[in-house]
Order: structure tokens, then C-alpha cells, then sequence
């Protein structure tokens, strides 16, 4: 046991080490911060010393190295455009990314199994074949064309939800910040949660229904029929339990996915999270920022792999009789 | 919108009406947010429009880019000595904390946009010494006499020593400091309102200043100023059709047809401080990416058949819809130098062009890469496109290359170009500024914008000259003297004068500001 979590726990080091190379090397191809930060107004003697300030004047190798050392502390400087530590700007955005994560991700789980328990056992019914229809064209349409149709029907022509921002959110202890407590911030997280939720929404839905015809075509649920239960105790009891235990893998890997595909809803609803500002620091050239965003989405993943991979081990016996142990 | 919501709007706005004469809201919206509160730390136009609110300048440029008195009531180059300009300072202003204006708040505040840390000193280098003569009246004095001065103060912002002192920021934020100053999000200003409440990137609440210094001179009719920045452009029109916000800045040339017949909302529009044109490395002795020998753009007569074949007018229509001005000078109408007759476009004649380059030896044409940022200016990549079929017709092959604002910009400041798309705003209203940085040659300080490669001793003498002249008239010969010769030579290709569109509430009265700053302080309400 112990052997097998030290290797991955390695395996997940070097992954976010290539993450780092990687992102470092790209910010070699974003452009030169220095003119961003200065007017045009500046010489070229006031860039060479704000490069040096900055330290983009030393070799490449030693840039990198610092940034492995920094990183490694969750150090990642001060941003180029706010002159504000990174860390701080990500803490005070991450509340709202995640609360829109997390919600969105309820809401898919929610309405996918619902919607997929339906299609399954209803498979004839006009009402299912329009919703297969319509996760089709869910699932087609980019988010961003999602998000600006959601809110030119309800912002804009019927004029019931907001069309961006958070509305009024309430601090909760140090560093969080929630809309849920609040009207407006109910209310505008309604369109974002759908746009971003969308997605998953209907491949968790075709995913249950897969599963659920699948299981519903098995001896044991023919026999349970024929035993004389009725038809809820066999759907929900015996059908959905067995449906569930791919689903919940599958859940468990989409949640990061969230996270990461929350860049482009942010935008749309102008949604104060780190994906908002990920791609404003991406227009400005703010390296710190996009270095410290990246390094923390690679860090969702590796967790999530992580524990997943732990939990089957903990779950399925066969891993663990190749570890020779007892 | 829906009827029903304009009825409750009114209804909302009757009831505030009843109870306070004057309390209004106004909900601002643009594009980007300021970076930082801390005055003297960035030179750039959004930052510089949330600090208008909450500080005061010296001078500033009023909604018709005039230049008015702000905490200084006069200025004036003392008798007999010609490098001394001397300010009296407004009496009886005090800062929103309370503490009262005095000369030495403004020579702290001058000496601190001249510190290394600060992106306003390049404004500021031919100043050697500033200093209080009593407690409203300053004196600065420069290396060499210079009678633009006071226009480089539009956008510097007056603090109080007493407050930096105590919160420790008597320096502009240094970034390689690694920690926040105070004055990044905290702000003392004498300005017409107060800062609430702050979310950097997401909301900033604004209150009116009632002991502002100006409260019975200007409007001032608003009462609480919510800014709220939204990226998307989509969503920053969607905002203002939904009644989110009342004031859009910089409306997105797609919408404004749509937002023009939108019920309950009008655009103003007028010329921005910003012209679009097109630059060539004359100077090489051959082109990097061109498929000669030689450098064709050293020829005056291949200049001159660009100019011909490029199009504006036919830009301003297809690719502007109408909302450009068509240029043939990089000066904005309101600046000092600029006249009718060198604005005026070359009408397009495209065999006259084809003649050109005959003459010129080139009649087969050539190869050459257009560079052009995509999201610096209104529809750039678009002028781009179009200016490659219009060369095209000349037998000029244009290899295109749009990209994001700061690889296009690097590139240009690493002189990786032979042809590229450029905008140039003059913060100082006046010809000097354009000469010093597009036309002098590149050489130091002066001419760092001048990537053509084109150097011309008397246009040097020039610059430097009106940069020193006092004497109106003179200096105003000098000035003519210059654009003559590099209008002559056809330096740059001029395509248009940018248009700025606000859109807002039509109950709204508010003209554009063509320096993009809206002084809300002369914000009406239509009641």
C-alpha cells in the first residue's frame, strides 16, 4: 500500500513539474509585459531596467529554476498589471469559481440522472426521443453561444435575470465570499450555473441511460420481476444502484473539468472567478498570474486522479494482490 | 425593453425624485478596469478615468478636450525667466480624509510621479526642480524653456503628502517589491467623489464629494457612481439593453446601429483623440520579408502609390460603417497643427498608382508582410484585410499577419517590421508630441515610436525647437514648417481618425469627451 502511494504521489510531482515547463515556455511566445506596463511615453532605458527589475534579463534556465523554487511555496510573485500578490487575487476569485462549480455540478448531476432514469424507462415516449434531441443539440452548441443566448432571452428580452456579475454577495469568515445568501446573487447564478453545467449535464444523462438499459436487460432484474416486485421497487432498488457505480467515476473526473471549463462562462457573465481572470491576464501578458492559474488547474486534476486512483485501490481487491503483501 | 419595466422605472425614479432633489444613481460600464487607484503608478487610460473621479489635476480637459482650470486657478511663465512656470494653487480645498490643500501637496505630488517607480515621468523629463513659494504658489522650473508644460499635467494627480506619509506610500508601487501598497486600493483625493467600496475587476461605488471645491460650478448631479468593468463585448451591450447600466463606454462598432434603435437608449458619438495609419521601414537597405533585392519603400514613388491605391473612404464605408473620420495627417482635429488641407484624403486612383510603380521600376509589384494588431483598435484586423485587397490592385502581394496587441507591440519595439498598422493619440493637444515620437529620428529619448527608418536633420532641429519655443506665433511656424516636409514625403499612410461612441439612457444628457475620460461631474439628468 504504502509503495503504491509513494509512486503515484511521484508520479503526480513530475506531472506538475512538465506543467510548469511547459507554461513557462509558452510565456516566451505571449509578448513582452514591459510594454504593457509601461505608457508610450517610456524609453527604452526605463523598459531595460523594468526588465530588470523583473528579472527577465537572466538567462532562461535560472528564470525557470526561481520559478520551480517559488512555485514549489505557492509563491508566485506579484501580478503585472494589479501590482497585487497572485495568490491573494486567486484566493479572493476562487469562492466564486467554485461556488459556480460546485452548483453547476449539482444541478447536471441532478437533472442527468433524472433525465437518464427517464429516457430508460420511457424510451418510446415522445417526450424522451425530444430530449435525446435536444442534449444532441446541447452538446453541439460551444458554451459561449450558450451563455449569450441565455442571456439575450432572459436578460435582455425578458428581463428577469441579471446578465453579468455576481449581484450582492456576503463575506463568510476570512477570505470567502458566497452569493447564496442574497437575492440578486441567487439570481445571478442561475444563467452561468446553466451554461457551464449544460455539457455535463447531458453526457452524465446519456451515461445513466446507457447504463440503465443495459442493467435493466440483465437475469437478476428479469427475476426480480418475476418475483413479483413492483416496477419502482426494481427501477430505483435494484436497476439505478448497479447503474450508478461508473457514473460516479465519471462524476468525480468531470468536477475538475468544471473548474477548468469555467474560463469561457466567466467571461460571457463577466463572473468575478480565476477563469475571468486567467483571460484578462492573458490579454495584459500578466505572467504571474497565468503561471500560478495553470500551475493550480494541473494541481485539481492531479488531486482528483490522485484519489480516485486511491479509492479503487481501497475498492478493488485485485490491485492490491499484486503488491505481494498479505 | 418591456413597457412594464419603463413604467417601473419611472415610477422609481418619481419616488426618488420626491424625496431628494438630486440623489441619482449612475451604473458605468466599459471594457476594462482601472489597474490600480494609486495615481502616479500607470499612464493609461482607463486607470486615469476612475482616478478623474476621485482626484483633481492642476488643469484638465474639460467634455470639449478645453483645457480648464482644476486645483491650479492660473499658470504662467515668470517675467524674465523664460524656464520657470509659476501655479497658484486653488484656497480652500481640502482632501476627502480632511486635510487641506496646500503648494506643498502638489510639489509632493509632482516630485512623485517623477520617481523611477512611476509610469507618468516620461511627461515629466524636462522638469529639473519644483518647489513651493508659499502655500498656493508653485514654481517649476525645466532644463530649457518650455511652453507645453502645463499640458502634460492633465492627467497628474494631486495628493496629500500628510496621507502618503502616514500609509507609507510616499513611492509609486514597485513591482519588484512583491507586496501591495496601501495606495493601490485606497485613495485620498480632492476629486468630486469618494471611493466606497472597491472589487478590483468587479465593482467600484463612487459617492459625491459635497464639499467638492467645484459643487456649485458643475452639475454634479449624481449621487452614487456603481462602475462596473465587463469584458465581453456582447455583454457589456446586453447590460446596458437590460437596464443593468445606464452608461456605456466605448460602444463596440457592431452594436451601435442596434443600440441607435434600441427604445430608451441614445449614442453620442465625436472624434477620438486616435489616428490609424500605416507605417513602412524606409530605411533598410532591404526589406525582411519582401521578395526584392532592394527596399522598395525607400522609393518616395511607391509611397505615393500606397497612399493613391489605399482607400480610406472606402474604409470608413465597408469596413467602419460610417464611423470613422478619413484622414491624411496623424493629428486629431483639435490639435495644435492641424490643418483642413493637409487632412484632406487623396482621392483613390489606382492607375495613376499602377504609373507610379512603373515609374518607380516596380511595375510587377512585390511581396511584402502587413502586420496588425487584432484587438488594440476599433476593427483593426478588418482595415488590415482590406487594405491587402486594395494593394493587391497594384500588384503589391500582401502576406498578412494579425495578432494580439502584445506580440505586436513587442515586435514593432524590436524594429522586426516592414510593414505594420499603428494608432497615435496626442495627450498633449499639440504637434510637438506627434514629432517627437513618429517623426524625429530614432535616437535615444526621441523618436522611439519611429520605426520607418526615416531621419531628417531639419525635422530634428525642428522637434526639438517647438519643444522650447515660448513665442506662439513663431512656434506655430515651426510646427507648419515640419508637417509640410513629412507630408511631402509621405511617411506614413494615414487611414482615418478614430470615432468614439458613448451609448446610454436617453434621459442621460452627456457629450463625448474625446480624450475617452468622462468627467461625470458634468453629467446631467433630462428630468
Amino acid at each position: 500500500m504504502l509503495a503504491f502511494l509513494i509512486q503515484r504521489v511521484l508520479q503526480a510531482i513530475f506531472v506538475m513539474f512538465v506543467v510548469a515547463l511547459i507554461s513557462f515556455s509558452l510565456f516566451h511566445y505571449v509578448g513582452d509585459p514591459v510594454l504593457n506596463m509601461l505608457g508610450q511615453e517610456a524609453t527604452e532605458a526605463d523598459r531595460a531596467a523594468l526588465r530588470a527589475q523583473l528579472g527577465l534579463d537572466q538567462p532562461v534556465v535560472v528564470q525557470f529554476w526561481n520559478f520551480i523554487v517559488n512555485a514549489a511555496q505557492f509563491e508566485f510573485g506579484i501580478s503585472y498589471r494589479s501590482a497585487r500578490p497572485v495568490t491573494d487575487l486567486i484566493l479572493e476569485r476562487l469562492p466564486a469559481t467554485l461556488e459556480l462549480a460546485i452548483l453547476s455540478a449539482i444541478f447536471a448531476v441532478v437533472m442527468g440522472i433524472v433525465l437518464g432514469i427517464y429516457t430508460a424507462l420511457r424510451r418510446r415516449s415522445w417526450l424522451a426521443n425530444f430530449i435525446m434531441t435536444a442534449s444532441l443539440i446541447g452538446v453541439s452548441l460551444p458554451t459561449f453561444l450558450i451563455g449569450v443566448l441565455l442571456i439575450y432571452v432572459f436578460a435582455v428580452e425578458l428581463g428577469v435575470l441579471p446578465a453579468f456579475g455576481r449581484g450582492e454577495t456576503v463575506r463568510l469568515g476570512d477570505w470567502w465570499t458566497t452569493g447564496l445568501l442574497t437575492a440578486s446573487g441567487l439570481r445571478s447564478l442561475i444563467l452561468p450555473a446553466i451554461t457551464l453545467g449544460l455539457f455535463q449535464l447531458t453526457l452524465i444523462m446519456r451515461l445513466v441511460r446507457a447504463e440503465m438499459l443495459e442493467v435493466l436487460s440483465t437475469d437478476y432484474i428479469k427475476f426480480a420481476r418475476a418475483r413479483g416486485l413492483s416496477k419502482r421497487v426494481v427501477n430505483l432498488r435494484h436497476a439505478l444502484k448497479n447503474t450508478m457505480i461508473p457514473v460516479i467515476t465519471i462524476i468525480g473526473l468531470q468536477l475538475g473539468t468544471i473548474i477548468a471549463f469555467a474560463i469561457i462562462t466567466e467571461t460571457v457573465f463577466q463572473w468575478p472567478g480565476v477563469g475571468a481572470l486567467f483571460i484578462t491576464a492573458v490579454r495584459f501578458v500578466d505572467v504571474p498570474v497565468m503561471a500560478a492559474y495553470l500551475m493550480m488547474i494541473a494541481l485539481v486534476f492531479v488531486v482528483i486522479n490522485l484519489v480516485v486512483d486511491l479509492l479503487y485501490y481501497a475498492v478493488d481487491p485485485r490491485l492490491r494482490a499484486q503488491g505481494g503483501g498479505k | 425593453m418591456l413597457p412594464k419595466k419603463t413604467l417601473l422605472a419611472t415610477a422609481v425614479i418619481g419616488a426618488m425624485l420626491a424625496t431628494a432633489a438630486n440623489a441619482e444613481t449612475l451604473r458605468w460600464t466599459r471594457s476594462a478596469d482601472s489597474l490600480t487607484m494609486d495615481p502616479h503608478s500607470q499612464n493609461e487610460g482607463p486607470t486615469h478615468s476612475v482616478n478623474h473621479q476621485i482626484f483633481d489635476t492642476l488643469l484638465f480637459q474639460d467634455m470639449d478636450v478645453e483645457y480648464q482650470p482644476g486645483l491650479a486657478t492660473e499658470w504662467h511663465v515668470k517675467e524674465d525667466e523664460p524656464t520657470v512656470w509659476v501655479f497658484k494653487i486653488r484656497e480652500g480645498v481640502t482632501f476627502h480624509e480632511g486635510q487641506s490643500l496646500t503648494a506643498d501637496d502638489v510639489v509632493f505630488s509632482i516630485n512623485r510621479a517623477r520617481h523611477e517607480n512611476s509610469d507618468m515621468r516620461g511627461l515629466l523629463t524636462s522638469i529639473s526642480e519644483v518647489r513651493a513659494v508659499d502655500d498656493h504658489t508653485v514654481e517649476i522650473e525645466t532644463s530649457e524653456p518650455n511652453p507645453l508644460l502645463p499640458n502634460n499635467f492633465t492627467n497628474l494627480f494631486i495628493m496629500s503628502r500628510e496621507w502618503a506619509e502616514e500609509h507609507g506610500v510616499e513611492e509609486p508601487q514597485n513591482y519588484a517589491a512583491g507586496e501591495e501598497t496601501y495606495a493601490v486600493r485606497n485613495a485620498n483625493g480632492t476629486g468630486p467623489f469618494r471611493v466606497e467600496s472597491r472589487e478590483p475587476d468587479v465593482r467600484t461605488v463612487f459617492v459625491r464629494n459635497d464639499d467638492y471645491w467645484g459643487i456649485d460650478e458643475y452639475p454634479m448631479e449624481i449621487s452614487r457612481l456603481v462602475f462596473t468593468p465587463i469584458e465581453s463585448a456582447s455583454t457589456r451591450v446586453a447590460a446596458l439593453l437590460s437596464g443593468e447600466v445606464d452608461f456605456l463606454q466605448e460602444t463596440p462598432v457592431q452594436d451601435i446601429e442596434r443600440l441607435a434603435e434600441a427604445d430608451g437608449i441614445k449614442n453620442e458619438q465625436g472624434p477620438e483623440n486616435r489616428t490609424i495609419f500605416l507605417g513602412m521601414d524606409m530605411g533598410s537597405a532591404q526589406l525582411r520579408t519582401a521578395d526584392t533585392d532592394d527596399n522598395p519603400f525607400a522609393d518616395r514613388r511607391v509611397r505615393e502609390a500606397i497612399n493613391l491605391a489605399v482607400d480610406a473612404n472606402t474604409i470608413q464605408r465597408a469596413v467602419m460603417r460610417g464611423n470613422s473620420q478619413p484622414a491624411g495627417m496623424i493629428a486629431p482635429p483639435f490639435v495644435n497643427g492641424y490643418t483642413e488641407e493637409m487632412d484632406e484624403v487623396p482621392e483613390a486612383d489606382v492607375e495613376r498608382a499602377q504609373e507610379l510603380m512603373e515609374e518607380a521600376g516596380y511595375g510587377d509589384g512585390f511581396r511584402v508582410t502587413l502586420n496588425c494588431p487584432n484587438d488594440r483598435y476599433v476593427n483593426d484586423e478588418q482595415i488590415c484585410q482590406a487594405v491587402v485587397s486594395m494593394l493587391a490592385r497594384i500588384g503589391i502581394t500582401v502576406d498578412l499577419v494579425a495578432q494580439t496587441r502584445s506580440l505586436h507591440f513587442a515586435e514593432l519595439a524590436r524594429e522586426e517590421y516592414d510593414f505594420y498598422l499603428l494608432g497615435w493619440g496626442v495627450p498633449t493637444m499639440d504637434s510637438e508630441y506627434i514629432f517627437n515620437y513618429l517623426y524625429h529620428t530614432k535616437d535615444g529619448d526621441r523618436g522611439s515610436w519611429n520605426f520607418t527608418g526615416y531621419s531628417d536633420e531639419r525635422v530634428d532641429e525642428l522637434t526639438v525647437a517647438m519643444g522650447q519655443e515660448i513665442d506662439e506665433e513663431a512656434r506655430n511656424e515651426m510646427i507648419a514648417e515640419a508637417w509640410e516636409i513629412v507630408h511631402d514625403e509621405i511617411l506614413y499612410i494615414p487611414i482615418h481618425h478614430q470615432m468614439l461612441t458613448w451609448s446610454m439612457r436617453d434621459d442621460i444628457d452627456f457629450k463625448v469627451q474625446s480624450e475617452n475620460t468622462p468627467h461625470f461631474k458634468y453629467l446631467q439628468f433630462n428630468q
